[in-house]
């Protein structure tokens, strides 16, 4: 097997036994992004130099006796809506095409320390706004699977690094779906973590609320090895939950047997292709061979989780959109302006993308004297309901399985005109970050010859759970070890 | 839900600080329109007893020591700014003479 097709965890245990050095393995890979990455289209930013520095001090480390850790040496591709410090954070938008952060996101920061060489920052959808990555500013991402589809979004790029073997590992940030659903869309394993699980210090906000950091993988197992990395406080954002956290990589026993099992109507229903539905019906079949318990359970206000999250998102976008003001950094405007209303107006209209300006405006409306106890004060209320109703549902069961997406991969262009239907993509993901919780997608079939993802959720912090259950699955079936063919 | 009127949007592009044009507000009434038509099915749902949720993990209020430590220098902070002078971002004139 060549270095770019490895997982986190081989190429981690050929590192620490020395077979390869952290130099080969990087080099590999940047062999690789030379090869696909034009077709492919992945990464903003390239940072091929700093990566090798990187690798260099690892080796030396391991030169010197020192055990720097698992993942040591191991490259790591990042989403380009995490601060890296000196080196371009753009969110895929215009607006901050030049910014250059001062510093790191505490995620970035722990992977460095983790020693992993990070090889570039990933597209994405302008400001995470999208599920397909096509409202970047700046190019179009392709599925490795197939290019003339979308890689899904908003993580897309970090999806199509993976899957195209341009990285082992990628981090990304889902707000409504965005590791989850382009994890699925392109045949690998990612993980949203618990609200609070993981820092957002340094995470370029879109909902607050809503957003969380986590990785996207080939397999369970190198999720479980990044959480290692990635889970704990951080002073620096208060909204870190103070719980400790296990060994995730301990944690996959492979035993799931006597795990209780809740399958959501509401998340099964019309909306799902039928050939997805069928594979998913087949890979919980096979959970329940592994000795997991499996019942229908129903979540009634789950099917307004689309509206909710519409008003709830957008409002918390336009708030922390506002920062953007063509003074302290970002687009200014060339035009002449009479005054600081206007510079603030003509810069922000020609800085956000269409998408990004919809949002905003959807959200100023929703929180706008008149109409926020309506639309915002009601959202936030049948948001509770949502997260009652997956209270209810994890009293008697240990994880919730649905699709991750309803459907598989789309093509390029193919709902880029039409904002609602690409909403749609989320509607299984969604209900999750309204309720704070952890799932995780594992890929489970193919429809379409296009893979199909199985989203397994969890109770507030029991990452450890769902991995245990999704390396359960990956360790009888073999769908997270086929690749895309480039 | 009363309809999104081509008065409303350009109301919350003032709000929004985003300097729109003709066409930019046509499609923003359309596309408002129908996402908000979407949310008006949250009015059917009773939620006369229910409390909103603003953080989704139970959470007290989060004290830490107030430490001094490093921060950005002054040159760090403007680095980024469109228009600097020295330490300062430069803008348009905001008073009257």
């Amino acid at each position: 097997m060549k270095l770019h097709e490895m997982t986190a965890d081989e190429l981690g245990e050929r590192l620490a036994s020395g077979e390869v050095s952290a130099v080969e393995v990087t080099e590999a890979h940047f062999a690789r992004i030379d090869e696909v990455e034009e077709s492919v289209g992945a990464f903003l930013t390239l940072t091929r130099d700093s990566a090798l520095e990187q690798a260099r001090q690892v080796d030396d480390r391991r030169g010197g006796g020192e055990d720097p850790g698992p993942l040591a040496g191991v490259p790591i591709a990042i989403k380009d809506v995490l601060c890296t410090r000196g080196i371009p954070t753009t969110c895929g938008s215009k607006m901050i095409e030049s910014f250059r952060p001062p510093y790191d996101a505490t995620t970035v920061r722990l992977c460095r320390d983790a020693g992993m060489p990070m090889v570039g920052k990933t597209n994405m959808d302008e400001f995470a706004m999208g599920s397909s990555t096509e409202n970047s500013a700046f190019k179009v991402t392709r599925n490795p699977w197939d290019l003339d589809r979308v890689p899904g979004g908003s993580s897309g790029g970090s999806a199509a690094a993976v899957a195209a073997g341009e990285a082992p590992v990628a981090l990304g940030s889902d707000t409504g779906g965005s590791i989850r659903q382009p994890a699925s869309l392109c045949g690998l394993s990612g993980l949203k973590p618990t609200y609070g699980r993981v820092s957002r210090y340094g995470l370029v906000a879109y909902a607050s609320s809503l957003d969380q950091v986590g990785p996207l993988a080939k397999n369970v197992r190198d999720c479980a090895l990044v959480m290692n990395v990635l889970a704990g406080r951080d002073h620096r954002d208060a909204t870190s939950a103070d719980v400790e956290a296990p060994d995730y990589v301990t944690a996959l026993t492979g035993d799931v047997s006597g795990l209780r099992a809740g399958v959501p109507g509401e998340l099964m229903g019309e909306g799902i292709d039928p050939a997805v539905k069928t594979t998913i019906e087949a890979a919980i079949g096979e959970l329940e061979e592994l000795g997991m318990a499996v019942e229908q359970v129903t979540m009634p206000h789950v099917d307004f989780s689309l509206p909710v999250y519409y008003l709830i998102a957008t409002a918390e976008a336009a708030s922390n959109l506002a920062r953007f003001d063509g003074v302290r950094y970002g687009h200014r405007t060339e035009e002449p302006v009479d005054d600081v209303y206007d510079l603030f107006a003509q810069s922000r209209a020609e800085g956000f993308g269409p998408e990004v300006r919809l949002r905003i405006m959807l959200g100023t409306y929703a929180l706008s004297a008149g109409y926020y106890e309506a639309y915002y004060g009601q959202a936030q209320k049948v948001r509770t309901l949502i997260k009652q109703d997956f209270d209810a549902a994890f009293e008697d069961h240990d994880v919730l399985l649905s699709p991750t997406s309803p459907t598989v991969a789309f093509g390029i262009g193919e709902k880029a005109d039409d904002p609602l239907q690409m909403k749609l993509a989320d509607i299984c993901t969604i209900p999750v970050n309204l309720a704070g919780i952890p799932a995780l997608n594992v890929p489970c079939g193919m429809a379409d010859g296009m893979p199909v993802g199985l989203q397994i959720m969890g109770r507030p912090f029991a990452e450890d759970t769902i991995m245990r259950v999704g390396d359960a699955y990956q360790r009888a079936t073999d769908w997270h070890t086929r690749r895309a063919e480039l | 839900m009363p309809e999104v009127s081509r008065e409303v949007v350009e109301q919350i592009a003032t709000l929004a600080r985003l300097a729109l044009s003709e066409e930019e507000i046509d499609r923003l009434q359309q596309e408002m329109g129908r996402i908000l038509e979407h949310g008006d099915s949250l009015q059917e749902v009773d939620t006369s007893d229910i409390e909103g949720t603003s953080h989704v993990i139970p959470m007290t209020n989060v004290y830490r020591e107030d430490e001094v430590g490093e921060s950005l220098t002054p040159e760090e902070v403007v680095a980024n700014a469109p228009d600097a002078a020295e330490e300062f971002f430069r803008v348009p004139r905001t008073v009257d003479e």
